[in-house]
């Protein structure tokens, strides 16, 4: 090693050194945020913040059967004792008897701040008469049964009239006192976790902390045969983790070692095979620190993305050993570092289109894989010449090159059955228009079908309410989102009465607003008075005054205390349900008014339209979750056929500027559009629904492929084809299609799709290059 | 209260040889032959508080063996319909319906209702001790609940009857009011 080249090997080293640092303390993630919009409308904000931080991201549904009924509701009432020790959970239900006592309670005690009937009119004469007559009355039905044993406290029925707008909703079959499923043979317990949907370690130790408790309570309960099943977006995250993990490092290793025994048997030398693996390393490297340095979290997906990026960095060293065997690497920069150098700018623009998506996993994508093929040409061009000094491949490949040479005169005549080919796919994927795209983002997640049968399964059986719609208010501090919320409530409280929806959730039903709290307070009336006035409005019903001690006394003493803070709810599962609707952020506070549809059993959509307009010109926003996520999909979708198309006249330009001539652009360009719709009918044939990562494939087709399409250019123009270049060609084809195949593998559907399409698209684009490119290029 | 109920079963241990074969299987059996028919019913409900019992009435539709209709026409209309194992309650534009397989208690209480108009001893006997007393023509059955949870509920039911036709039901809730139905057919059945 020369001093020149001691000075560049330690630069390299310094720089990769500095990128180990660096992805050291970079943050890996797995989690949902791969797929949310890096700049969400408002709308889908809300569908953010509730995947991120939701009272639905911390809902874990746990099932147990085994046992007979008996063990089983033992078990559910040992596993809620054990659970709540852990102190990992902020609610854990299991339908116990009592388990709302603390709630009804609070509700009771503070009835006449809570009950929107407490209105001045309310304790006149007429008032009490006609409210007292009215409970009466609902003593005959068995709707009063609630009533009966609070009455002479709560004769005017206030408890009645609060419990009235909760949405008390489908609850989950009891046997054996706790909540079953539907066929009874197993129990549900609903939790929900302190910590946020998005923190994956924290839901993987709550899964884990109730796998260890429901083993201990097996035990201790002898309960032999029990089996356990939890689902909720909390395990689906910890799966989803898991499983990229697996995948980074399967699918690397997959790729590395197929490529390095291709490598080995091309080179015949260790020294070689390392030196041509340097600029894959530092690829790799670049892309994982581009995107640490740019985004601050890195996605196991893009690292997954590695195996591919493999497969495409290691193209430029075999260029470099295979091209400057006979003219070492002054004849080589001159002759084919130009032409790879358009090929690299041609995979730039492919890469780079993907940057301006907003779909943060594609953008990441994107970035990783343009500076990892930057940094590897950068290596190969300006490090790898200076450590190989004279070193040269022990192998000659002039073999492979002929029989390339021949074969590309056999498959001249393919031409026409090509385009044949090509017209069929093209008839093909026009008749399949309709059928060829996949509708939803679901088919991004990396749940199984099994996994969503049990959380449906699951959901089903705790008759989990349907909250896609949701009215959001927002405020700069708690009083006023209060006051707002109160007054949606009473427009949403019209769309109650003419069945327009079917019921909503408020967090203003058990923290009323200041001013609502001393309206309330200011209509009881005084024990006096209250006294007098029941004597008259008693006069015509069944009913003594005197009974109705505990109720002036109960007034009074709701009179003296007129303030509910949000603290004063701390112990029930009110303040959980305030927590999940009341949600500070840095300007204030929103509040989620969740709204379900009249007739849930009928499974008719809420006609949100009416909603809206009932609540046009209050300035809230009104939410359609489901809605918003296919949006959000489609968005994805759309704009990543726009930067797609747009990466494809960036790269047309590129070559048109460069290669100066419409003859040689369509040479180029025909092959690669061909394996395009090649690929794409293909995949369509076996049964492959396209998504939006098929799409980004198909440019990346044109992007890698296009490289190839070069040489065979590049060549004409220099009068021929060497059988070197011609078998560099194949083994860097052949490196390129290993890395892309392993992500085929992948059961990652983001890798999977990218795999499967650019895996056999680059060895079509290689092959119809050779096909179509115009005679008497090769000798 | 219990006290009653001593001498009531006193009286039916001393009746029933003489009847002979009057037993709680033949009550089932021409029970079961009822296969449905409305009937008007007046409710009256003492409670403790209240100076008078509360008096409810309207009508009753019953179709063996699991449809069960009430509509309550004063003092304040209410539709009640029992069907299967779902309970409706309609009331001033307000419905409610409660799934009674999750509510086990409950489902027991509406049990001895409806296994009586379905003569189905063996839903009564899951959840009541029976006492029969009486003949065929005019016969008393007595329910006392088996079980503590339904004890919490109802402490007593006494169903009378002529035949297959049940004539009154009345309910001693555990809170000791009293409620009392009276049936009377309409129509020819």
């Amino acid at each position: 090693m020369n001093n020149a080249a001691r000075r560049v090997f330690v630069i390299w080293l310094m720089a990769m050194l500095a990128g180990v640092t660096i992805v050291w303390n970079s943050r890996f993630s797995a989690d949902m945020s791969f797929f949310l919009p890096a700049d969400p409308s408002a709308e889908q904000q809300v569908l953010v913040n509730q995947i991120k931080e939701g009272v639905v991201s911390r809902l874990l549904m746990v099932a147990i059967g085994g046992g007979d009924v008996d063990q089983r509701a033992t078990l559910s009432r040992d596993l809620r004792r054990r659970l709540e020790k852990t102190s990992g959970f902020s609610s854990i239900q299991n339908g116990e008897a009592g388990s709302h006592d603390a709630d009804r309670e609070f509700l009771f005690k503070h009835r006449y701040l809570l009950s929107p009937a407490v209105t001045p009119d309310r304790f006149t004469v007429d008032g009490l008469k006609s409210a007292i007559a009215n409970s009466i009355d609902l003593l005959v039905s068995p709707a009063g049964f609630v009533l009966k044993p609070l009455f002479t406290r709560d004769p005017t029925g206030e408890l009645m009239a609060l419990l009235g707008g909760l949405n008390v909703g489908a609850q989950p079959n009891i046997h054996g006192g706790v909540w079953a499923s539907r066929d009874g043979e197993r129990i549900m317990l609903v939790l929900q976790t302190k910590v946020l949907g998005s923190d994956t370690d924290g839901q993987e130790t709550a899964i884990n902390t109730i796998k260890r408790e429901f083993s201990a309570s097996t035990r201790a309960n002898g309960v032999d045969d029990a089996n356990i099943e939890i689902s909720g977006p909390g395990v689906f995250a910890v799966h989803s983790r898991a499983l990229i993990k697996g995948e980074v490092t399967r699918l690397s290793l997959i790729s590395s070692i197929a490529i390095i025994c291709l490598l080995f048997f091309v080179y015949r030398s260790p020294r070689l095979l390392t030196l041509g693996l340097m600029p894959v390393v530092s690829g790799v490297l670049a892309g994982v620190v581009a995107v640490s340095l740019v985004y601050g979290t890195v996605f196991g997906i893009t690292v997954g993305f590695g195996s591919a990026l493999i497969g495409e960095a290691v193209d430029y060293s075999i260029y470099y050993f295979v091209q400057s065997g006979r003219m070492g690497f002054a004849g080589w920069r001159e002759r084919f570092w130009p032409t790879i150098r358009l090929g690299v700018l041609t995979s730039v623009c492919g890469f780079g289109a993907l940057l301006f998506s907003g779909f943060p996993g594609l953008a990441q994508l994107g970035l990783y894989s343009l500076s990892g093929v930057l940094a590897a040409a950068i290596v190969t061009r300006f490090v790898l010449p200076q450590l190989a000094g004279g070193a040269r491949m022990a192998s000659d490949l002039s073999p492979l090159g002929r029989a390339a040479e021949k074969s590309i005169l056999f498959v001249h005549a393919l031409r026409w059955p090509v385009l044949l080919l090509a017209l069929l796919a093209a008839i093909h994927l026009v008749v399949h228009r309709e059928s060829l795209w996949h509708p939803d983002l679901s088919v991004l997640s990396t749940a199984t079908s099994k996994e969503v049968e049990l959380d449906m399964r699951l959901r089903a059986d705790i008759a989990a309410p349907d909250s896609s719609y949701m009215v959001v208010i927002d405020a700069s501090d708690l009083e006023s989102a209060l006051q707002a919320t109160e007054n949606v409530g009473e427009k949403l409280d019209r769309l109650v009465a003419a069945g327009v929806i079917g019921s909503y959730d408020s967090p203003a039903r058990f923290l009323p607003s200041s001013a609502m709290q001393r309206a309330r307070c200011a209509s009881l009336p005084a024990s006096t008075d209250l006294r007098l006035r029941l004597q008259a409005a008693l006069a015509d019903l069944p009913l003594a005054a005197d009974k109705l001690t505990g109720f002036i006394d109960d007034v009074a003493a709701a009179k003296m205390n007129c303030t509910l803070s949000r603290e004063s709810l701390a112990g029930t599962d009110l303040a959980l349900a305030v927590n999940a609707l009341v949600l500070p952020h840095s300007g204030g506070f929103s509040v989620l008014l969740p709204v379900h549809p009249a007739l849930a059993e009928s499974g008719q959509p809420l006609a949100i339209e009416s909603l809206r307009d009932a609540l046009a010109g209050t300035g809230v926003l009104v939410v359609d979750l489901k809605a918003e996520l296919d949006k959000l999909y489609n968005d994805y979708l759309r704009e990543a056929i726009l930067l797609s198309l747009g990466g494809l006249v960036a790269i047309i330009l590129l070559l048109a500027v460069t290669l100066r001539s419409p003859a040689r652009l369509a040479v180029v360009m025909l092959p690669l559009l061909l394996s395009v719709l090649l690929v794409i009918a293909g995949l369509s044939l076996i049964g492959e629904r396209l998504h939006l990562l098929h799409l980004v494939g198909m440019l990346l087709i044109v992007a890698v492929g296009s490289n190839y399409a070069l040489f065979f250019d590049r060549s004409n123009d220099q009068g021929q084809l060497d059988a070197e270049t011609l078998a560099s060609m194949l083994i860097a084809n052949l490196t390129t299609a290993i890395g892309f195949g392993t992500l085929a593998l992948s059961k990652v559907p983001v890798l999977h799709a990218v795999g499967v399409t650019v895996g056999p698209g680059a060895i079509l684009a290689l092959l119809l290059t050779a096909i179509f490119v115009p005679r008497g290029t090769t000798a | 209260m219990i006290g009653r109920f001593v001498i009531g079963l006193f009286l039916g241990l001393l009746t029933m040889p003489a009847l002979g074969a009057f037993d709680v299987g033949q009550l089932m059996g021409d029970l079961a032959k009822n296969k449905g028919g409305r009937a008007k019913f007046v409710e009256k409900r003492h409670v403790s508080f209240l100076d008078k019992p509360l008096v409810s009435s309207g009508e009753m539709t019953y179709t063996a063996p699991d449809r069960l209709e009430k509509r309550t026409v004063t003092p304040k209309p209410e539709i009640l319909l029992l069907d299967k194992d779902m309970l409706s309650i309609e009331r001033e534009k307000q419905k409610l319906s409660i799934n009674l397989a999750n509510q086990p208690e409950a489902l027991a209480f509406i049990d001895s209702i409806r296994g009586t108009l379905a003569g189905n001893r063996a839903a009564l006997e899951r959840n009541y001790l029976l006492h029969l007393a009486g003949n065929p023509e005019n016969w008393t059955l007595t329910m006392l609940p088996s079980d503590q949870k339904i004890a919490a509920l109802v402490q007593r039911i006494v169903v009378t009857g002529s035949k297959g036709q049940v004539r009154s039901i009345e309910y001693l809730q555990a809170d000791g009011d009293l409620s009392v139905m009276s049936i009377e057919p309409v129509g020819g059945r």
